[in-house]
């Protein structure tokens, strides 16, 4: 388990409870001591969430142990076959793509990936796409759009890979085919963002009827650091710029970009990853439902007239 | 290299203003020669002598494109709000009030409907000049008004992007007309009305990233920066020098993003043949 700087007062708690439930095999004794320091342990969480500032939560939607979109493939769908490859050029494993079951129902799920180990985040690219991704994601929604499957997606990246050979084979054209590709599909979709939504690349997956935010993540036009650096000329002022940017789930919520905010378990979602996992299968279902019955073309007009009004100005 | 670049010519051009007094001659960053300002005026800020490619701002890319005395301008009335309440070195209003100023414009687009050859078209320009051309909640709706109209009029959808992509100072509402837009050109195409994408310089970011690079044609000005990520971002990321004219339109040309290349006074009769050979 990592901790973050404002977790620390967590480290020690946590460490007791361990050593006594090791040490309780069979004295009852401990029990009444482990659930007091079990009880202190929520409260001192409680406090420490209660007072996180904008920066503290933007960390918490990068926590080295947030639950990554393959953890909710294991706990939230059966069934889960993955699809590799754009066809084109190669497969992107940045985003992870293919159908499975959700409560027994067909859909098609997509997400970005982030990687755990050193290994896997390098094998991962750091949740970042390339071309290859959006297009394998493309390919995915056509199908399931045929198919008559929803497409549900979970959103967590810093942003398109900014590199080389992703200008060459047309990141620009790759996202915005994905816009375009989305708005146009058939079935019910859903987007939910499970860490950080970074820019374009965090929206060629958002094209949905409902966008999902779960509490402690974040939808941001550029990242803190890009902002601060241009803005502020100084990537130092990052915390600056996330307070400035309202990139947190209840703003987006006011400005009209998301339908639902998912709420966490005390501490944030890798405190108890299969609770997290509960709760978004609980808003996935309901949502689902409630798109249940529309035909093709009023889903396609839903989503429409979703992203039709979203903005701010006077005239 | 292309944000060196870029730096460079900037620099240039304010000093050939500094010395050559008042505007009167110009020094051409393509071929060094000085020429007198009007004929780069009218020349639509072509260099007369090397083709060099100076940005042009909306009411000359209305002259040179549109027939004469055929555009009504629509939308100038929007203007932008302040929803985040923004503020950096200076507030997000404070700002826009200063670019209104400077540029004469209200945000950073102009659109309206006009004719091309005799056929009407809805036309929509980003005006650079304006907080470098970025996309808030004011241009993605002139945007997808200008593609609503398209459709409303069977009239095909000429944008022409300058634009360093969208706007800060407006949060995840900026990231959002991205899909808006682009959910407006799936209609058009549902309707088969052509949308043609101008791409000047630059085209970059969240523009880039949405309508401007998935036109039915995508047309791009010589020598333009065209690109998703900005040089001095993709650099710090690979540790690698950028290969020589990187983010150029002749690169995208290369690498099949691109159409065609083509010069700014001959865009007009290039758009009027595509058109009549789709639709005539």
């Amino acid at each position: 388990m990592a901790y973050l700087d404002f977790e620390k007062p967590l480290v020690e708690l946590e460490r007791r409870i361990a050593d006594l439930k090791a040490a309780s095999d069979g004295l009852d004794g401990l029990d009444t001591q482990i659930a007091e320091l079990e009880a202190r342990a929520q409260t001192v969480q409680r406090n420490i969430c209660d007072q996180l500032s904008i920066w503290q939560k933007v960390q918490l939607s990068r926590h080295p142990d947030r639950p990554y979109f393959l953890d909710y493939v294991e706990h939230c769908f059966t069934d889960f076959t993955e699809l590799h490859g754009d066809r084109l050029y190669s497969d992107d494993s940045a985003i992870i793509a293919g159908f499975a079951r959700f409560n027994g129902r067909p859909v098609a799920i997509i997400g970005h990936q982030k990687g755990r180990s050193t290994k896997e985040k390098v094998h991962r690219n750091f949740g970042m796409a390339h071309p290859e991704g959006y297009r394998k994601a493309c390919r995915i929604m056509e199908l399931a759009s045929r198919f008559g499957r929803p497409v549900l997606t979970f959103i967590d990246t810093p942003g398109a890979y900014p590199g080389l050979g992703a200008e060459e084979r047309g990141q620009s054209e790759a996202i915005g085919h994905a816009l375009y590709v989305m708005s146009q599909l058939k079935v019910p979709v859903i987007a939910t963002v499970i860490g950080e939504g970074g820019s374009g690349g965090a929206l060629a997956l958002g094209v949905a009827n409902r966008v999902l935010m779960l509490q402690y993540s974040t939808y941001s036009v550029i990242t803190p650091e890009g902002c601060a650096s241009i803005l502020w000329r100084d990537g130092a002022h990052a915390p600056d710029a996330a307070e400035q940017l309202k990139l947190l789930a209840p703003n987006a919520s006011k400005l009209g970009i998301v339908e639902e905010i998912v709420e966490e378990p005390v501490g944030g979602a890798h405190r108890d990853v299969p609770n997290m996992a509960q709760r978004l299968t609980v808003a996935l279902e309901a949502q689902l439902k409630d798109l249940d019955g529309l035909s093709a073309e009023e889903l396609i007009e839903d989503r429409y007239a979703k992203f039709r009004k979203i903005g701010a100005y006077n005239g | 290299m292309a944000g060196w670049f870029t730096k460079t010519r900037a620099t240039i051009e304010a000093e050939a203003k500094k010395t050559l007094g008042k505007g009167i001659f110009r020094r051409c960053v393509g071929c060094s020669e000085t020429i007198k300002d009007e004929e780069f005026v009218r020349n639509y800020e072509v260099c007369p002598n090397c083709g060099h490619h100076y940005r042009l701002r909306a009411p000359g890319w209305v002259e040179l494109l549109l027939d004469e005395e055929t555009f009504v301008e629509h939308d100038a009335n929007l203007h932008s709000k302040d929803p985040l309440g923004f503020v950096d070195s200076k507030p997000y209003p404070t700002r826009v009030t200063a670019a209104q100023k400077k540029s004469g414009h209200t945000d950073a687009f102009v659109s309206g409907s006009g004719k091309l050859n005799d056929r009407d078209v809805e036309l929509g320009l980003f005006a650079f000049h304006f907080m470098g051309g970025s996309m808030g909640s004011v241009v993605g709706e002139k945007i997808t008004r200008t593609i609503e109209r398209g459709l409303a009029n069977k009239a095909p959808v000429l944008l022409l992007s300058s634009s360093g992509g969208a706007r800060m100072q407006e949060g995840a509402l900026s990231l959002m007309q991205m899909a808006k837009s682009v959910s407006a050109l799936g209609k058009l195409r549902e309707a088969n009305i052509p949308f043609i994408s101008i791409l000047a310089d630059p085209t970059t970011g969240g523009v880039a990233a949405s309508f401007a690079l998935i036109g039915d044609v995508n047309i791009a000005e010589p020598g333009a920066l065209i690109g998703f990520a900005g040089a001095r971002v993709i650099e710090q990321t690979i540790r690698q020098t950028l290969p020589e004219g990187f983010q150029r339109a002749e690169f995208l040309l290369d690498h099949g993003m691109v159409d065609a290349i083509v010069p700014r006074l001959e865009m007009k009769a290039h758009i009027g043949n595509l058109l009549s050979l789709w639709l005539d």
